[in-house]
């Protein structure tokens, strides 16, 4: 699975980083990033669900998630 | 050094005298049809909004009234979002619906920016603020809410009833807002004042808003001559010395910023917490399922948040513009009802049920699009705080029968009066 943050749809709600803080991050600003573990837009195995769950919980709907793999 | 005379004389008086903006009459009474003739500063809908944006979703769903020289009521969560989107259409130069638009040239900066702001301008003014109301900034402050909120319950020690709205719920944002700003934290009866009338007071006679307007910001120019003599580690100074494009803000800007810091940062919060604790006194299961498994919190405040947003937010309009079978006109009032799309069947599962381990919460509480409340962080960690301590502190606590909670009129909904029986 891949995620991927979509700066202009992100507004900095920040419910991706409140639900899943190992898999998302705030800037500076606030804004959403991606982190260490994600900063491939690759998902960890066994993450998927919690990465689903926050794709389903942001208000700008800007975190992006493929379910197959980017070719 | 040169001195920083932008606060010596009272910049208001260079400012253009009232006559420019556009008036209306005033109208208070019974709502006759809420489809074309709503008021949201009748008791009805602070009894009863949910029921009539419900109502107005299934049959409507876009109402109009002629009060306030002409306002929209949208309550479908599609088309709340699409204004909140469509900032070509939509200005935010007042936000909060009144019987005086202020002059189309207040755009794009607005009286309180960046709220008031539209873009490019917004931007910039935002970009300002956003440092300091990160999810770990705010969470710096934490440590204190919680002992604050603790010294609030010591305070109702001994009591059975009290009034959880103006004896805890009320007190604990305006600490934070002023601590933040760096303002006496004992001016909190000043701020009930300055935000009672910003708010509630909205559909007074455009001669009341100016005068309460007036006392607010004298309140604040006093605060920047005192930050000026004796500058600190707080928003005030850093608004004061703060640059954008390479200038330091106009006065207006400065004092405007704080205006909108201190009035937005208290009544919605308040609301927030005390209708959060409402929900939990008129329903023992939720309140003992969170006072047993404190993980189901944060998702319960997710929910608290959804079905009882406390902010609606205004626009005006730019260009004529159809939204739903709406035909809205130039300068028309618009209101955005976040509470009222997050009820919406369309939108949400089971809308009209309040769920506290509900898991897909798409909620818009905190608005939509590049005005997101710029305090949500800081919001959502005092109303965290305020519900942990009070659920551990309280466990047991009910409504009193025959002492009816009391909610807001105008555009921030919450409990103004919340009588509590915890002992």
């Amino acid at each position: 699975m891949k995620v991927q943050i979509d700066s202009k749809l992100c507004q900095g709600h920040g419910r991706c980083y409140d639900l899943a803080p190992d898999l998302f991050g705030e800037d500076d600003e606030g804004y959403a990033t991606l982190t260490a573990l994600t900063a491939d837009g690759n998902v960890p195995e066994g993450r998927e669900g919690d990465t689903r769950l926050a794709a389903a919980n942001c208000p700008e709907s800007a975190v992006l998630v493929f379910e197959e793999a980017l070719k | 050094m040169t001195v920083d005379d932008r606060f010596t004389e009272d910049f208001r008086s260079k400012e253009p005298q009232e006559g420019l903006g556009v008036r209306s009459e005033v109208v208070t009474g019974p709502v006759s049809d809420w489809t074309t003739d709503f008021s949201h500063f009748e008791e009805e809908y602070a009894e009863r909004a949910i029921e009539i944006w419900d109502d107005l979703r299934g049959r409507c769903p876009v109402a109009h009234t002629d009060r306030f020289g002409g306002a929209w009521l949208p309550t479908r969560y599609e088309d709340v979002q699409a204004i909140a989107y469509d900032t070509e259409h939509f200005s935010s130069r007042a936000i909060i619906v009144s019987n005086y638009r202020p002059p189309l040239d207040l755009a794009p900066v607005g009286g309180v920016p960046p709220i008031s702001s539209d873009p490019p301008f917004h931007h910039d003014a935002r970009k300002l603020l956003l440092p300091a109301f990160t999810k770990a900034n705010v969470a710096k402050q934490a440590i204190t809410t919680e002992a604050y909120c603790h010294s609030l319950i010591d305070g109702l020690a001994g009591r059975d009833v009290v009034d959880a709205a103006t004896e805890y719920a009320m007190h604990i944002p305006m600490r934070v807002i002023s601590d933040m700003l760096g303002f006496p934290p004992e001016d909190g009866p000043k701020f009930a004042e300055f935000v009672e009338s910003a708010l509630e007071g909205a559909n007074g006679t455009p001669e009341e808003r100016q005068e309460s307007g007036a006392q607010l910001f004298d309140y604040l120019l006093e605060q920047i001559r005192d930050h000026i003599a004796n500058p600190r580690e707080d928003l005030t100074t850093y608004l004061i010395n703060a640059e954008l494009y390479g200038q330091k803000l106009e006065p207006q800007h400065v004092a405007g910023t704080m205006a909108l810091l201190l009035i937005a940062g208290i009544d919605t919060t308040w609301s927030a917490i005390g209708s959060s604790l409402w929900h939990l006194a008129k329903n023992p299961e939720d309140r003992k399922r969170l006072v047993e498994d404190p993980s189901l919190r944060p998702a319960a405040v997710e929910e608290f948040l959804r079905a009882y947003a406390p902010v609606t937010m205004a626009r005006l309009v730019k260009e004529d513009v159809v939204i739903g079978a709406a035909e809205m006109k130039k300068e028309d009032w618009v209101l955005l009802p976040f509470p009222a799309a997050n009820r919406d069947p369309e939108r949400f599962e089971d809308a009209d049920k309040v769920i506290i381990d509900r898991q897909v919460n798409r909620h818009a509480a905190f608005g939509l699009g590049i005005h997101r409340c710029v305090g949500s962080h800081l919001a959502r960690m005092e109303l965290r705080v305020a519900l942990e301590v009070w659920l551990d502190r309280i466990p047991e606590f009910s409504l009193v029968e025959d002492e009816p909670t009391r909610w807001s009129v105008g555009q921030i909904r919450g409990p103004r009066a919340l009588p509590m029986r915890i002992g």
